[in-house]
């Protein structure tokens, strides 16, 4: 994710600033854009984001449901699979999870579900399971390819049996990135949720998933972009709207303006 | 009395030269492109390396942008190729902005928006790129249904014999005014226009995981998601020299002349040249 994610900075723009990029637009156009705070206001933000519902329905449209993410061969494997937002959760529940191997660690499944369950990394384990090399692309731009393995998440789902209502799955973490006063969230429709190549992954090139990357749980959506799979999942909640939870736009990133779409 | 409408001076008439379509669309797209070239520029400063192949081989980039601590100290702004370092203080790596150096690859003044705020970068580059794609591909049916189009753009046989001396006429700045591109004009225009922005929108949609899964095709094409990136970035700044030429070349073989031709359509030629030249359109006004 973004570490430099910057938040807008408000008011002052340097007045010789602005002269100068006026004069820079009577030669060419970016003074209709660089420096103008129009560009950044709320309406436009909102008009903008609004084109990811359409980038969403064109996507779907020419793809099948179970389109599969690309898989590649051992030899593509990345020499060290890079580490990117939370490293090292701080709190004390991890902490002490973390202390006895995850021995006590129970992922919790519940809301829009007939019966909620709570499930150990034995019982997640013993599973039926899916490994797939895949290739991680973060927001920022750079890809990582990695082997994942875990239990399908449709699985896990078929167990519980989600009721009509539920819309989407919804991960609670253990980490608070950048401080951040709440913990990391995301979330998925069903639709990707029941893809197959989504997985509660437990294991990384072949050895148990490592703290950097998520231990003892994370999230694999192949056809998403890295700041939807949530790392260090503790709950799994269904949900007909995410508009109670936190920001109320389905995840960290998107209370921050990134879009709920992660296809592109 | 001359006719209504006609050219007063004997040596030049003036024609219609672009339609409707093609001057609105001239206009909405170069709007388009600033808005992309400088949201990506904003894409780009979130993580300013670029790669080749499906992954990102972190500590061998093909290009990065960055900043060091110089021998004196301060910070120091390169542009860094295949491990060669340019020093680029003060527009790329490090630059001012409200003030303040800091550590970005694009200046303030080349992003949108000007802060780095990947997010909003984002949003403005996807809403330009629906727009751009959706023009550019109904211009480029428009371009290969209009008789008029193919007949401005198209290269006709025994054209290309010409290219020699376009080439040596250009390089001498010398410039005739006809109804027709030359030679050089046509094979630049099918050039941007067929394959660079094409180029754009296929590198672009290659990036995407979504359509990666649904067209895979893309990544075969481009040699992986990596390798389409840095095409993206490429074919970006080959728009942008054409761009600098493009705008060379207007202001140079009269300026006035070419505006008209791309605001209201009408273009003054010279008459001689015209009859020279296999012509569309010639019509008088």
């Amino acid at each position: 994710m973004s570490d430099d994610r910057t938040v807008p900075r408000p008011g002052a723009v340097n007045p010789a600033r602005r002269r100068l990029l006026r004069g820079i637009g009577a030669l060419g156009a970016t003074g209709l854009l660089a420096g103008c705070d129009w560009t950044q206001s709320q309406p436009v933000q909102d008009a903008l984001s609004r084109t990811q519902d359409l980038t969403q329905a064109a996507m779907r449209l020419v793809s099948s449901r179970e389109a599969l993410a690309r898989e590649y061969p051992a030899r593509d494997i990345a020499p060290e699979f890079r580490a990117n937002g939370s490293i090292q959760p701080q709190s004390d529940v991890y902490r002490s999870l973390l202390a006895d191997g995850f021995a006590d660690y129970r992922l919790g499944v519940h809301g829009a579900v007939t019966t909620p369950m709570q499930f150990s990394l034995a019982d997640l384990k013993a599973m039926p399971s899916r490994t797939q090399i895949t290739r991680h692309d973060c927001v920022e731009g750079w890809s990582c390819i990695g082997q994942w393995t875990g239990v399908p998440l449709a699985h896990v789902l078929e167990r519980v049996g989600p009721t009509d209502r539920a819309r989407f799955v919804v991960f609670h973490c253990a980490d608070h990135l950048y401080n951040a006063p709440q913990p990391y969230y995301e979330s998925l429709d069903m639709i990707e949720a029941h893809h197959p190549q989504t997985l509660l992954a437990y294991g990384l090139n072949g050895a148990d998933l490592p703290v950097a990357n998520g231990a003892p749980i994370r999230l694999r959506a192949e056809r998403q972009l890295g700041y939807k799979m949530a790392k260090y999942v503790m709950n799994i909640e269904l949900v007909e709207s995410f508009d109670h939870i936190q920001g109320g736009k389905g995840g960290y990133w998107e209370d921050r303006g990134y879009n709920w779409w992660a296809g592109i | 009395m001359s006719e209504p409408g006609a050219d007063t001076r004997s040596e030049t008439m003036r024609i219609k030269r672009h339609g409707i379509t093609t001057r609105l669309w001239h206009w909405v797209n170069a709007l388009c492109l600033l808005v992309l070239l400088m949201s990506g520029l904003q894409i780009f400063n979130a993580h300013p390396a670029l790669y080749w192949g499906h992954g990102s081989s972190f500590d061998d980039p093909v290009l990065s942008i960055g900043a060091r601590r110089g021998p004196d100290g301060n910070p120091q702004g390169y542009l860094a190729i295949d491990g060669w370092h340019i020093p680029t203080t003060g527009v790329l790596g490090w630059s001012r902005a409200d003030g303040q150096g800091q550590v970005r690859a694009f200046p303030a003044w080349a992003t949108l928006p000007d802060s780095q705020w990947l997010a909003l970068g984002r949003q403005w580059h996807f809403a330009a790129a629906w727009v751009f794609g959706v023009l550019l591909a109904g211009y480029l049916v428009y371009s290969i249904a209009s008789r008029r189009r193919r007949r401005l753009i198209g290269v006709h046989r025994g054209e290309m014999r010409h290219l020699g001396r376009e080439v040596a006429a250009h390089a001498r700045f010398r410039f005739v005014r006809m109804a027709g591109y030359n030679v050089i004009q046509k094979l630049t225009y099918l050039l941007v226009l067929f394959v660079l922005l094409p180029m754009m929108v296929l590198t672009g949609l290659t990036m995407s995981p979504y359509m990666d899964a649904a067209w895979p095709w893309l990544t075969y094409l481009f040699g992986g998601h990596q390798s389409a990136r840095t095409l993206h970035f490429i074919s970006a700044f080959l728009l942008v020299g054409f761009f600098f030429v493009h705008v060379l070349l207007v202001l140079v073989s009269g300026v006035f002349n070419n505006m008209r031709a791309m605001i209201t359509g009408g273009y003054r030629i010279e008459r001689r040249a015209d009859e020279a030249t296999a012509a569309p359109e010639t019509d008088r006004e």
